[in-house]
């Protein structure tokens, strides 16, 4: 798959249909990190495995980057459907862009990772080191809306899972434990959680889609969110972060993983991301070419709860 | 002085209202020329519309140490902007459901529609409201959260 991927880049380089190509590579550090190639010479740096973690998808909005030029990106599955999302809110276009899709069955957890040991190809099934929770409930093991899939589709995982199988496992299984709590339990969880946040913003760098150019907690005149790190900002930090996410995030995961804290940040916007579902029969980044979902309305929308 | 924590006086509830400038606020206003009494607890924010009313500003009222939230603007299909308050429901459902999922107290919050010909209606439901809001007792779990 690495080599299939390198020959792509390659050809994409050469033959000018891009500028560049934005993929996973080994950073200074050891880690696997975004590069940026744009000399055909050079695509052996890219590389793909399980470590790929992070959502490249995030620099497609940052000015210097676009500068580059056209650009060519690898993603997951979970990554091509915030492409989707950015196209459809008319932050990129889509067909100034080429998509690499690669065929993944799952990040391999930070924790069980050995140091500066690549992974075996992805698609190596007897490779069976604990996946990211994430990735449990996973419906895009075959990245979609892309141009180009790398890897081998019969090897993918099934893209098929039910509601109630899913709500078995991973997030969904955490979220569900949580929803079952009280209301008063649930608030000290998320204060105990909230408790550790450091207001790093990691979680919004990280987010494809948190692209404003001035975040509201940057602005300071009027102040809306306490900036500080204690209990009442990082509330009113995280439900921001939350809501501004509402009927967009695609469950890539990419702020939580990206939390130094390690708060579990993608429940809420996961429990939004049902409610969306339940409600409004709404997946985000689905398909090109929807309306966003806030933003548009349905006079038959529930009212039960206004009075 | 500060009656908040003293036993021999009743628990005062704070009631923010955040209401729409063409409905709710013009009903709240038929309520006073009628003389409809209604609690002294509520303090009305004016805003154009309930599409305007930003979900941060529901999360301020509580950090300024508000007790509930009351939310109101026109009928559908009312809104002066025409769409302002379908915008505003759409977003509403959403906003319960990360509330609920952050254990903040939706029985708090609490929406409504009142059109300008609705005094009565307005000083039901605040009455109704700072009664609730009395038994709930003060937000002492949102307030341990501000020190």
């Amino acid at each position: 798959m690495e080599q299939q991927l390198r020959e792509t880049a390659k050809k994409l380089l050469t033959e000018k249909t891009v500028d560049v190509v934005i993929g996973y590579g080994r950073v200074e550090s050891g880690q696997i990190g975004a590069i940026f190639v744009s000399n055909p010479d050079e695509v052996e740096r890219l590389v793909w495995n399980q470590e790929c973690r992070q959502n490249l998808v995030v620099y497609l909005t940052r000015k210097e980057v676009q500068k580059l030029g056209k650009a060519a990106i690898v993603v997951k599955g979970c990554d091509a459907k915030a492409i989707v999302v950015l196209a459809n809110e008319s932050q990129i276009k889509r067909d100034e862009l080429v998509v690499i899709g690669m065929i993944c069955n799952g990040i391999i957890e930070e924790s069980q990772r050995t140091n500066g040991n690549p992974w075996a190809d992805s698609n190596d099934s007897s490779n069976k080191l604990p996946i990211y929770e994430k990735c449990e409930t996973c419906v895009e093991h075959q990245p979609k809306n892309v141009d180009i899939v790398i890897g081998d589709p019969a090897a993918a995982n099934p893209d098929t899972l039910s509601k109630a199988e899913r709500d078995q496992k991973g997030k969904y299984a955490k979220l569900a434990k949580l929803k079952a709590m009280t209301q008063e339990e649930r608030f000290a969880y998320w204060k105990k959680e909230f408790s550790r946040c450091v207001k790093c913003y990691a979680c919004r760098q990280n987010c494809p889609l948190c692209y404003c150019n001035q975040c509201v907690v940057d602005k300071n005149r009027p102040i809306r969110i306490d900036t500080s790190a204690t209990l009442k900002g990082n509330f009113a930090w995280n439900i921001l972060r939350a809501f501004h996410l509402a009927g967009r995030c695609v469950g890539c995961g990419a702020c939580s993983s990206a939390c130094p804290a390690g708060i579990d940040l993608d429940l809420l916007n996961l429990s939004l991301s049902i409610a969306a579902e339940d409600n409004f029969n709404f997946v985000s980044g689905k398909e090109l070419g929807t309306a966003p979902l806030i933003g548009t309305f349905s006079e038959n929308d529930r009212e039960d709860f206004i009075r | 002085m500060s009656t908040e924590n003293r036993a021999d006086v009743e628990f005062e509830p704070k009631v923010v209202a955040f209401v729409c400038n063409w409905c709710t606020y013009l009903g709240a206003d038929l309520a006073g020329t009628n003389r409809l009494e209604y609690p002294a607890n509520i303090r009305i924010i004016r805003l154009p519309c309930t599409g305007r009313i930003d979900f941060n500003l529901i999360i301020k009222a509580f950090e300024v140490g508000a007790d509930a939230v009351l939310i109101s603007g026109c009928h559908p299909g009312d809104c002066h902007y025409t769409a302002g308050n379908f915008h505003a429901r759409r977003r509403w459902i959403l906003f319960r459901e990360l509330l609920d999922t952050l254990g903040i107290d939706t029985k708090r919050i609490h929406f409504s529609w009142i059109s300008a010909a609705e005094g009565a209606k307005f000083q039901k439901f605040v009455t109704e409201i700072v009664e609730k809001t009395k038994k709930l007792g003060p937000y002492s779990e949102y307030k341990e959260i501000l020190a």
